[in-house]
């Protein structure tokens, strides 16, 4: 009830437009519930006319104009009323859709890690089109529909109040079973829609590991998954459907068995000189009226139960509070020194063990920071914590001698750039890319930016240069290449605190030194904090961190912990020294070679 | 004309024109679709003939009506009205069988037609070399198999309605001529204007449809990429600029919807004008006709019911014709997807490799994936059963091409050179006896949505838990399975998001090992794990690789060290192979890129 309420809320927002609706429904019903009793008069007075043997053409003529006028009318009501609605449907969904978009885009990494892209998609298409089909069918619809109904009965009641009440008998029988047969269609299609999903899974996986499909000769048990899957779809939806046929064809037979009964009674009352033929035939033409909102009811019910359904959904997502919400008090951070501190800090996901354990660091201002350690050792976490993509669950972490949940997210984050692995590009241009941290950049602080990055070259090299757009419909970038667009990006930002992902990936000599290169340069002058792997930006730090179980077990430069013997030493000698690739510096590239990976 | 001419490419009102050049009815789709329709001829009969009567007794309703009213009550005939209510009665009971008859046989037989579409698109893709992968986007398969065989879908339900309201529509019209002609002809009279109406604001509605879906979709891209990128989104401080383009994609697309809501809503006051319009003339007309005795009340009545019924079906076939020709083109799209040949097929008399030894030989192999580009130069290259060989090379050297040339992904041309396992030519097996003796293990560890299981006995169903569990054990990826919620019956969403990338790649190691292959591949399959994990499989590797020929492509010096031979790429030719001290005796680019790296490490160590 709650979740209905707050849906017709929303359409309170546009009260212009949702009386214009009403008022468009009350002409509209007016006009249409008066055509049958127009009809009905017609034919009494050729009832008439056939009995005294006269044709009277002036009455006959004056009502056939003005069922003609009422036609026309109702035609004006029926299109305001469907714009209106429409319009309003438009309305409510447009704010919904900002208001989607902005919430989520401020929830913090905590919840966007609980949902996927795909779900919150679906919440944004489907759900927000099923609050779209809400207001045009349950808000403005249905009032026109009970207001019919109303009209209706009460006029075939004062018409002959025995009649009116069998025709309306069978009525609210009907109108139960549609609505009980309707929402069990809707289980049904939520299952097919389910057997659905998985069966494009399986087509989609099947595709994207074309390789693995082949390499395992596996082409009969792909089809075998598929031909069980493609099975029950198609009978989950033909159990659908057979329900959907079985609604469909009941409500008519309702119908034509009301149809039925009123011929009958209203016949004899005719014969029996009780009722006008012209009012047996209004009842008939009242019957017709109530046809429409008849079928409608099952519709009406299954799409209020979606609504209900998909306005939880959407509601769950709009009042999802982020986990790093910003405090009324919070102060505008200035641009800092970069004296990053962890004061005991604790943290741990949702409930889970924990990720890092009493993590006291001090690192001042330009300092680097390498840190190292099994996967699951807290690297990532540390780096997430810096521009409070997450809240510490226990300790403090401070910058420049500030809280960091006493700051505003905004002036917190302008002071820390970065870099990540996985790159996420948006369609937009190079340029546009670059500055996406900066949207008033000028092009050639961009231009500038992307040759620190060592990128400006392959830029220059594409025909249309830093307009090339990119994206999903776009060129695309290799990894390497990526990589040096998000330092460009953190360039561009200029923070005093920078956070490097630099995670193996493969990436080919050329590419590889080049990315080192981009990275040392824009290292320059910051506080910076590298997830490391490559043994050339680790040494190169001036505090090795070694991490595991989220816990500091070793900390020094290069050369002290070489020494030490300990961790680094181990890890030193079992990965990183044979990590270092051979085929790191081709001493004489072929040029062809260096063509290549221009292209 | 340019519907069938195959699509506009890679624009991104692609959509937009399939809309505006489709064709209603295309022979050569319908001709296509017949094989699939044919099966269910049973079924499809029993469909027409319910529908048949369905109409039949929907055009029964007024008539019924009529004689009950000019027959009966005009002649103050109880029993009689009661005869005819009772085939009023009768009638309503033939109609709701019918009508719930023809609806699950179309059904039934629409699903057998889907299914089968589908099974034969899998199937089709199935056949398709890696060629067709690399250069067609899932997305757009995809797009096939779900949005044109939902389209036909639709296409089986429209062309039932429009099959239903042809035949109702008729009906009506005979009927009300045979009730009386002049009536029938006066209330057609409006019909054209009705046609006129609707041919004149069609094409300004799907304009305005077609408009209003391409902002939808802005709208849900630029949502789509908002959420993928929120992180990036976060960090940068982006929310307020984004939300104000956003807005402006919203308003754009309200305003498209408004204007198609509005174009779609201009047409009903004809068409609710027009009905009453025609009722008005046939009460005026027919009362004129009252003198003489042409007329009677039940016949206005059935005249005005015919009247409202009729109109339904017109307005129904302007909206089922934009569905008809939107299922034509999709129609088009599926049978075009399902003409691509399949391009590499195996040859007439292609033998079942027998259970081989792991030789593996190149003869003169040059290949290339665009004509005149070679990637592999007369590359030679002869592997013992039981090797290790370790393949390196610069990108762009070939390493890749030449593990997907022994793995059979692409066939070399005949005449230039030739791959032999076992000293049988690759080309002259059947494809499936070839890859079912070798194995893979991809740089990106692709696993499939299902349990760990699964994903590890894959395509080997009836492998036993003890050998799956060694295998696991074997790879190093026994433990860390053994920790998940359910073990070995964990469920991997999403290819396992739920898993680190190492760890899908040990289970892909693991499925690797359960298939028993006699030559494996390992195609830069560790690059992507973290140094700590690596170390585990490295280990792992030593047993797994016994009895089996492996071919390994690394850059990394102590996966590459240990192997019995190495082979060193540059530009798709062969420049040095030998052991790892024979190389480095040799003198040649291996040693000095093993000196330089070592050199590199000493000064790290030192300075």
């Amino acid at each position: 009830m709650q979740v209905f309420l707050r849906i017709l809320r929303f359409n309170l927002n546009h009260k212009r437009r949702l009386a214009a609706a009403y008022l468009f429904i009350v002409g509209g019903t007016a006009a249409y519930v008066l055509l049958p009793s127009l009809f009905g008069e017609a034919i009494d007075q050729i009832a008439l006319m056939i009995e005294t043997g006269e044709v009277s053409n002036s009455a006959i003529l004056g009502t056939s104009l003005l069922i003609l006028v009422l036609g026309a009318v109702r035609g004006v009501f029926s299109f305001g009323q469907t714009y209106m609605g429409e319009s309003l449907g438009q309305h409510v969904v447009y704010d919904l859709r900002n208001s989607f978009y902005d919430h989520v885009q401020h929830l913090g990494f905590g919840f966007h890690d609980r949902e996927h892209t795909g779900n919150l998609m679906s919440k944004a298409i489907t759900d927000v089109e099923a609050i779209r089909m809400f207001v045009n069918l349950v808000v403005v619809r249905t009032p026109y529909f009970i207001g019919l109904l109303v009209v209706v009965s009460i006029l075939m009641i004062r018409l002959n109040w025995q009649l009116g009440l069998i025709s309306l008998a069978l009525m609210p029988f009907a109108m139960t079973v549609a609505s009980v047969v309707r929402l069990r269609m809707r289980d049904a299609w939520l299952e097919v829609q389910k057997k659905f999903a998985v069966l494009n899974t399986v087509l989609q996986e099947n595709l994207t590991g074309a390789r693995v499909v082949k390499a395992f000769a596996s082409t009969d048990y792909e089809e075998e998954k598929f031909r069980v899957h493609n099975q029950a779809v198609a009978d989950d939806m033909y159990r659908a459907m057979k329900l959907s046929a079985l609604n469909s064809s009941f409500v008519l037979f309702v119908f034509l068995m009301t149809l039925g009964i009123v011929l009958l009674f209203g016949g004899i009352r005719v014969i029996d000189g009780q009722l006008t033929p012209g009012e047996l035939a209004q009842f008939i033409f009242y019957l017709q009226i109530l046809a429409q909102p008849f079928r409608m009811v099952g519709f009406i019910v299954n799409n209020l139960a979606r609504a209900m359904s998909a306005g939880t959904r959407l509601f769950e997502v709009l009042d999802a509070e982020s986990p790093v919400a910003e405090r009324a008090d919070a102060i505008e951070m200035p641009r800092a020194t970069g004296h990053v501190r962890f004061e005991h800090v604790h943290f741990e996901y949702r409930h889970e063990s924990r990720v890092l354990r009493d993590l006291d660091l001090d690192v001042p201002a330009g300092r680097i920071i390498a840190l190292l350690g099994p996967p699951g050792s807290g690297k990532s976490t540390i780096a997430n914590l810096i521009p409070r993509f997450y809240d510490v669950t226990d300790g403090a972490l401070t910058i420049d001698g500030t809280d960091v949940r006493d700051m505003t997210l905004a002036s917190l984050r302008r002071n820390i750039g970065i870099v990540q692995q996985d790159v996420f590009l948006f369609t937009d241009t190079i340029a546009g890319n670059i500055a996406y941290g900066k949207p008033d950049a000028s092009r050639e602080s961009i231009i500038e930016a992307a040759k620190v990055a060592r990128l400006h070259e392959h830029i220059e090299s594409l025909p249309e240069g830093y307009e090339t757009v990119l994206g999903e419909r776009g060129v695309t970038l290799s990894g390497g290449q990526r990589q040096r667009l998000s330092i460009a990006r953190a360039v561009l930002l200029d923070p005093p605190i920078l956070v490097l992902d630099d995670s193996t990936s493969s990436v080919d000599a050329r590419t590889e030194s080049e990315i080192r290169e981009a990275m040392e340069r824009v290292m320059e002058g910051r506080t910076t904090f590298i997830i490391a792997h490559r043994l050339s930006t680790v040494h190169k730090a001036d505090t090795i961190i070694v991490l595991t179980d989220g816990r500091i077990v070793e900390q020094g430069n290069h050369q002290e912990l070489l020494k030490r013997g300990g961790m680094y030493r181990e890890i030193y000698d079992l990965q990183l020294r044979p990590q270092e690739d051979v085929m790191m510096e081709f001493d004489v590239p072929p040029p062809a070679v260096a063509g290549r990976a221009a292209s | 004309m340019m519907g069938s001419m195959g699509r506009p490419q890679g624009t991104s009102v692609e959509g937009l024109q399939e809309e505006v050049f489709g064709h209603a009815v295309d022979p050569k789709v319908i001709q296509r679709m017949l094989p699939y329709i044919l099966p269910e001829k049973r079924l499809m009969a029993i469909a027409i003939a319910a529908m048949l009567v369905f109409a039949a007794t929907q055009v029964a309703v007024p008539w019924l009506v009529k004689l009950g009213i000019d027959q009966y009550i005009a002649d103050n005939d109880k029993g009689g009205l009661l005869i005819i209510v009772g085939l009023f009665f009768g009638n309503a009971v033939i109609n709701w069988i019918a009508l719930y008859v023809q609806d699950i046989t179309i059904t039934k037989a629409g699903q057998g037609v889907l299914l089968a579409l589908r099974r034969d698109m899998f199937s089709h893709m199935q056949k398709q070399s890696l060629r067709f992968f690399d250069k067609t986007e899932v997305g757009r398969i995809m797009s096939r198999v779900q949005g044109d065989v939902w389209q036909l879908q639709e296409f089986m339900s429209t062309i039932v309605m429009t099959l239903g309201d042809f035949l109702s529509l008729g009906g009506i019209i005979i009927v009300m001529l045979l009730l009386n002609v002049q009536l029938g002809l006066i209330s057609l009279a409006v019909v054209p204007l009705l046609i006129i109406t609707m041919v004149v604001w069609q094409p300004f509605a799907k304009k305005s449809f077609v408009r209003a879906r391409t902002t939808i979709s802005v709208v849900n891209a630029s949502l789509n990429e908002n959420i993928s990128g929120v992180r990036v989104v976060q960090a940068m401080n982006r929310q307020d600029e984004n939300l104000r383009q956003f807005d402006a994609k919203n308003h754009d697309n309200l305003d498209s919807f408004l204007s198609a809501g509005k174009l779609s809503a201009a047409v009903l006051p004809m068409v609710d004008f027009l009905p009453a319009a025609s009722i008005g003339l046939v009460l005026y007309f027919g009362a004129s006709m009252v003198t003489n005795s042409a007329i009677e009340i039940g016949l206005l009545i059935a005249f005005i019911m015919y009247i409202q019924r009729f109109f339904d079906p017109i307005r129904n076939l302007t909206m089922q014709y934009t569905q008809l020709q939107r299922a034509m083109a999709s129609g088009t799209r599926i049978f075009e997807t399902l003409d691509v040949e399949p391009d590499m097929v195996d040859a007439p008399g292609a033998i079942e490799l027998p259970p081989i030894k792991g030789a593996v030989e190149l003869r003169d192999v040059s290949f290339a994936y665009k004509p005149g580009e070679d990637v592999t130069k007369n590359l030679n290259l002869r592997i013992e059963p039981g090797q290790a060989v370790a393949i390196v090379g610069p990108t762009g050297a070939g390493k890749t091409t030449l593990v997907s040339l022994i793995a059979r992904f692409y066939d070399v041309e005949r005449g230039r050179g030739a791959v032999l396992v076992d000293g049988h030519d690759v080309r002259d097996v059947t494809r499936t006896s070839l890859a079912s003796q070798m194995s893979m293990v991809l740089q990106e560890p692709f696993l499939f949505s299902g349990s760990v299981r699964e994903n590890i006995k894959y395509n080997h169903g009836d492998v036993s838990d003890t050998h799956m569990i060694e295998a696991a054990e074997a790879v190093g990826a026994h433990g860390f399975i053994e920790k998940l919620e359910n073990g070995y019956d964990t469920y991997l969403e999403e290819r396992g998001v739920n898993l680190s990338v190492g760890q899908r790649q040990l289970i892909s190691f693991a499925r690797a090992i359960v298939a028993d292959p006699k030559i494996l591949i390992l195609d830069e399959a560790t690059a992507n794990i973290d140094s700590h994990t690596e170390a585990q499989i490295q280990a792992a590797l030593q047993t797994l690789l016994k009895g089996r020929t492996a071919i390994v492509i690394a850059h990394r010096l102590s996966t590459i060290r240990g192997a019995d031979k190495i082979v060193v790429l540059n530009l798709g030719e062969l420049i040095e192979e030998g052991t790892h001290d024979e190389l480095l005796d040799r003198d040649g680019l291996y040693a000095h890129l093993c000196h330089m790296n070592y050199a590199a490490l000493e000064e790290v160590m030192t300075g």
